[in-house]
């Protein structure tokens, strides 16, 4: 028996688990806890005083029941007398039970807290350690309060004992990490850093946790810390095996303080000391050299150890980047790893050269262990070191072997575990669309993957490969041929049909010619999926069949037969038969030329993130793709969008003024685009006074739209006089309000316009005031709001025009006020356009104006501290995310004016961030609906050469090119 | 930093746990239940690390217990793997060639251990020699604490 039960052991409480242990069943068990539950409880609460020993026992009885996974909701009060107790092992229990069982009881704490004080007042190391234990144990914001002033002074204390030191130094970092802004370590920082010096390993292994924690948060502070680091690194790497006694663990010495050592360098940069640097490249050189070295022992924990300072070094090379002498070796190293016959190292081998293929001087030596990784992802018998090949192969994929890993990724997907499929598709569809070179390969690839692993394509990789071929039109007779050939298998799958029927529905006539796959075939082959579908897949068929009607009228007879069979015109499910409803309604009223409008090609989609990246960073949690890979994936799909020039206006601006994604929006769409489309027949321009684009009531609208078309459609007119261009002088007016939210926008002779407007978030609210400054009526009097030309259109505006369209004058020296909600749904350049119409004196006035409405009315300003924006400024780094100008002042450099002109933007200004305190930096968010764009704003005045020099940085484009182009004007 | 520890046996038994983070009751013994399931059907030859939700696991059987630590992204998985190794050492140690039965009847005993070997999920000390010493002087401390009781008292009949 062991040591411990030799005389000192509670022996009720070795009873009671040996009963527990006898038990036959649960019930059992249940029971007897119960007893001993019910027994305890009566101890507790009897009259009769319990002893010290007794109350330890009760309460480690509690403990034990509690590990074995009950519930214990008393005996607190009786663990938190034993701490006071003054016999050591009484105090131990208490301080075990408050550690496993803290409960949040403010009274307890309080009591507990004080039973703490007395501890690391006692001058008695053991208790002290207890105490500083069960702090550390515990780390609640109250014993932060009470005690983060405390610790640091017994942490730097010369005459604490060592042993009280390493618990001091942990029990800090812990309370540092819950409540990091109670622990000021300000006036100890030095002394802590020196820590790193201290003669007893022991310190120094415990002290560095805290360090590196520290370090990671106040770099700028802690950067003493790297020479100390360096120096202490060089002495245990070039110690004999034996130099450093307990501390040497299987003839390596000090492998876990190494490891920390190595850990905390990788808080910072290259050491730019050139002694520093040079001493610690020798360092990692000694530690590549030894792994060459033959073992000192058989056993694995000395290979463990060693390699563990092996991994931790090459992770410091790889995050310094800057060694390629250093990158080649390690990733050598890694590569003899790779067949190592322990599977760990085979694992971490993986992992770690995975870090290493995105290093430009390793990528190519990376790849040159292709062959090994394809054979471990196909013959290692652990899923998880599967799992790291699968994350390699994508790490070293590039242009020139994307053919061969894609291929090995499919293959191997036949195959995979179901627990890391979904993955493998995601990876298999980035790189096909990342690296493809010619876009039927592409094509296939996805339809390979949704044909082996159909059930784990999302439908972010299959909207995407749709989004690609609608914005490649090279591509796209491949695709209708593809997909026809696809879906003819007897059973394939749902998201097939998916694909097939959108590509049909768009692309089936660039295939009609042959007669294998003449229209009523493509028709009848995607029918008699129909059935199997569920909802949503059946309602965009339906879709699909009534753009068939327009892209082939010879089917117009039967699919409107289909459409009318009750099984889709009564379909209970309410999405499919009004579907059907409105599909065969549409196609038996509208004209030919209506119906082409209606139901014309999609435009090419808006590119954006593609979403299947987007979708494996939210799987893999941020970090796990890097954000140039997400910039490079937007580069090239901007490339794929490139080509296309066949944008349907109209169309476009309805679907980014939806903003609704890809397919499930086709339908309120087509809804909204019908009515549109007719009103624009016999409007001309699209202007809707007083109709308001509510979304939700499209329905509504395609009803409107039917009373319409079967009425008379000519008789409905509302006005039909041209807009005139904007004034010359709109630009400027526009520019006036940039800074500014009230104010006159326009004024003549006859009329006076003041605006008023005020900004949350993404929406907005405006007033206009037309003032008539004549004495005679305006008649006539109507205004509209357009969006200009290609009308991105990404603000929606609903119109609440208070003077209805009944009362149209404005009486001699009179006001009208005009109210307008905005709602930004996406970034904009273009301000949208209002024009005023009306007569005066027989004469027609025609004004057209720039609403001032700019991006920057949408900032929500955003404070932070200089580290956190020269972190974000180097995150935006991308030339395309950064506009500059310089410029000439246009008025008086006056600080405060700019302050005032700053602040009127929409930013927050940030004080003490630039070093220069000429200049300024602003940081805003501006919120749309869509999404936000994070803004950082630098200008730096030059007052002798009365210029500016104007930088900002978001992370799209045009933002920065926008505000860059309005902000110019303003100084 | 360790996020926690578990020793469970091969029947999926919990024998000891320790949280160096804060989580609801409901939780851990959620997670717990799940880990378990996951080491337990991994088969001998595998690798000792896996990647489970945001943490990484390091475990190692030692005869009939699993000894099994979650530690963070940025953590060592093989110096991990020793300090596993270590504890099992000190266990060992301290009962005399450990067995399962010894930190069922001596849990306690067990954890003092481990919180004088790690603490807030950081290494405290890795010397074989410091850590004894200190469970070895709090023992002394004990003995001295008591004094000697019949058994009749013990089980509480007197």
């Amino acid at each position: 028996m062991p040591a411990v039960s030799k005389g000192d052991g509670m022996r009720g409480l070795a009873v009671f688990i040996s009963d527990i242990r006898n038990c036959k069943s649960k019930e059992a068990e249940i029971k007897r806890i119960n007893k001993e539950l019910a027994n305890i409880r009566s101890k507790f609460k009897g009259d009769k005083a319990l002893d010290g020993y007794s109350k330890k026992k009760y309460v480690c009885k509690l403990l034990f029941i509690f590990l074995l996974g009950h519930d214990i909701d008393f005996g607190h009060m009786e663990a938190v007398n034993l701490l006071s107790s003054n016999k050591y092992t009484e105090k131990q229990i208490g301080y075990l039970f408050i550690s496993v069982l803290v409960n949040s009881n403010s009274e307890l704490i309080r009591l507990i807290n004080n039973a703490i004080k007395n501890d690391l007042a006692s001058r008695n190391p053991t208790f002290m350690c207890l105490a500083l234990h069960c702090i550390a144990n515990v780390g609640s914001r109250e014993m932060a309060e009470a005690f983060a002033s405390e610790i640091p002074r017994i942490l730097v204390a010369g005459d604490t004992m060592d042993s009280v030191k390493q618990s001091a130094a942990l029990c800090l970092l812990r309370l540092y990490k819950t409540s990091p802004d109670l622990v000021l370590m300000g006036e100890w920082t030095s002394r802590v850093v020196h820590l790193l010096n201290d003669q007893h390993m022991g310190v120094v292994t415990a002290a560095i946790s805290l360090i590196t924690c520290l370090s990671q948060k106040n770099p700028e502070e802690f950067k003493t810390c790297v020479s100390l680091a360096v120096s202490r690194l060089s002495r245990i790497v070039s110690s004999a095996s034996t130099d450093l006694q307990d501390y040497t663990y299987y003839f390596v010495p000090a492998p876990w303080l190494s490891c920390k050592l190595l850990r905390l360098l990788q808080c910072y940069p290259p050491p730019e000391d050139g002694a520093v640097k040079g001493r610690l490249v020798e360092c990692l050189e000694t530690i590549l050299n030894k792994a060459q070295e033959p073992p000192k022992s058989k056993k694995v924990q000395h290979s463990n150890a060693k390699n563990a300072i092996l991994f931790e070094a090459i992770a410091l090379i790889i995050h310094y980047d800057s060694e390629p002498n250093l990158l080649v070796r390690a990733c050598n190293q890694l590569g003899q790893f790779l067949q190592h016959r322990e599977t760990n190292l085979r694992y971490l081998a993986l992992e770690s050269m995975c870090t290493l293929a995105s290093s430009e001087f390793s990528h190519e030596a990376v790849k040159t262990h292709i062959e090994t990784v394809i054979s471990a992802l196909k013959t290692e018998r652990d899923v998880s070191v599967r799992q790291r090949a699968a994350d390699l192969l994508y790490a070293m994929c590039d242009r020139s072997n994307a053919k061969q890993i894609v291929a090995e990724m499919l293959s191997y997907l036949e195959t995979a575990d179901y627990s890391i499929r979904e993955e493998m598709v995601l990876k298999v569809a980035i790189l096909a669309e990342k690296y493809a070179v010619d876009y039927s390969w592409y094509v296939d690839t996805i339809l390979n993957l949704i044909r082996i692993a159909g059930d784990y394509v999302s439908e972010e990789v299959w909207y995407r490969v749709i989004q690609i071929v609608i914005n490649r039109d090279d591509v796209q007779g491949y695709a209708a041929k593809t997909v026809f050939e696809a879906l003819q298998a007897p059973a394939c799958h749902e998201n097939m049909v998916k694909v097939g029927g959108y590509i049909l529905g768009e692309f089936g006539n660039l295939i009609a010619g042959d007669p294998r796959s003449s229209p009523l075939i493509q028709f009848n082959l995607l029918h008699s999926k129909f059935h199997l579908c569920s909802v949503p897949t059946r309602a965009l068929l339906l879709s699909t069949y009534i753009k068939f009607i327009n892209l082939f009228p010879e089917t117009k007879s039967t699919i409107q037969e289909v459409l009318r069979c009750d099984s889709q015109i009564r379909n209970s499910d309410v999405e499919l038969q009004q579907r059907a409803v409105e599909y065969l309604k549409l196609s038996s009223i509208a004209s030919t030329d209506v119906l082409a409008t209606v139901l014309e090609e999609m435009p090419p989609f808006p590119e954006r993130e593609s979403s299947i990246l987007a979708k494996l960073k939210k799987k893999k949690g941020p970090g796990a793709v890097s954000g140039s890979e997400l910039e490079e994936g937007k580069r090239d799909g901007g490339e794929l969008n490139g080509g296309a020039e066949r944008v349907c206006p109209l169309f476009s601006s309805l679907y980014s003024l939806l903003s609704l994604p890809l397919f499930s929006s086709l339908y309120p769409l087509l809804s909204l685009l019908s009515l549109l489309s007719i009103l624009s027949l016999s409007l001309g321009p699209l202007t809707l006074p007083s109709v308001s684009l509510d979304l939700s009531s499209h329905r509504l609208l395609l009803l409107l739209l039917l009373l319409l078309l079967s009425s008379a459609p000519n008789s409905c007119s509302f006005g039909a006089e041209e807009c005139s261009p904007p004034l010359p002088e709109s630009d400027e007016l526009l520019n006036k309000f940039v800074c500014k939210n009230n104010g006159v926008l326009f004024e003549n002779q006859l009329l006076q316009i003041g605006v008023k407007s005020e900004y949350r978030q993404n929406l907005g609210r405006m007033y206009l005031f037309y003032g008539n400054k004549t004495s005679v009526q305006f008649l006539n009097f109507s205004t509209a709001v357009t969006c200009p030309g290609e009308l991105q259109s990404h603000i929606l505006y609903s119109l609440n025009v208070q003077t209805k369209p009944a009362e149209p004058v404005v009486e001699g020296g009179a006001q009208v006020q005009q109210v307008l909600n905005i709602e930004c749904l996406s970034d904009f350049s273009e301000a949208p356009l209002l024009n005023i119409k009306f007569r005066y004196g027989g004469a027609l006035q025609n004004i057209t104006l720039k609403l001032p409405i700019t991006i920057n009315k949408f900032f929500q300003p955003t404070e932070m501290s200089s580290q956190d924006f020269f972190q974000r400024w180097k995150q935006l780094s991308l030339p395309q995310q950064e506009a500059q100008k310089i410029f000439k002042a246009k008025n008086a450099m006056d600080a405060e004016v700019l302050k005032a002109k700053l602040l009127g933007l929409g930013t927050a200004l940030l004080e003490n961030v630039d070093p220069n305190p000429e200049n300024f930096v602003c940081a805003g968010v501006i919120q749309t609906k869509a999404k936000q764009v994070g803004c950082l704003l630098r200008l730096e005045p030059n007052a002798q050469a009365q210029m500016y020099r104007l930088t900002l940085r978001s992370s799209k484009d045009t933002v920065s090119k926008r505000l860059c182009e309005l902000l110019a004007e303003q100084f | 930093m360790m996020r926690f520890m578990l020793l469970f046996s091969r029947q999926g038994k919990l024998r000891l746990q320790k949280w160096y983070t804060a989580a609801a009751e409901r939780d851990r013994k959620k997670m717990v239940r799940e880990l378990m399931q996951v080491v337990l059907a991994r088969k001998p030859k595998m690798c000792s690390f896996l990647e489970w939700r945001d943490l990484k696991i390091v475990y190692k059987r030692y005869a009939s217990l699993y000894f099994c630590c979650a530690v963070e992204e940025q953590d060592n998985e093989l110096v991990t793997l020793e300090v596993i190794h270590r504890f099992v050492e000190l266990l060992d140690k301290y009962f005399g060639s450990v067995c399962e039965l010894d930190i069922i009847f001596n849990f306690e005993k067990a954890y003092f251990i481990l919180d004088e070997f790690l603490m807030g999920g950081e290494i405290q000390d890795t010397s074989k020699k410091s850590v004894l010493k200190a469970i070895e002087q709090a023992d002394l401390l004990q003995e001295e604490d008591e004094s000697p009781r019949s058994v009749l008292e013990e089980m509480g009949l007197a």
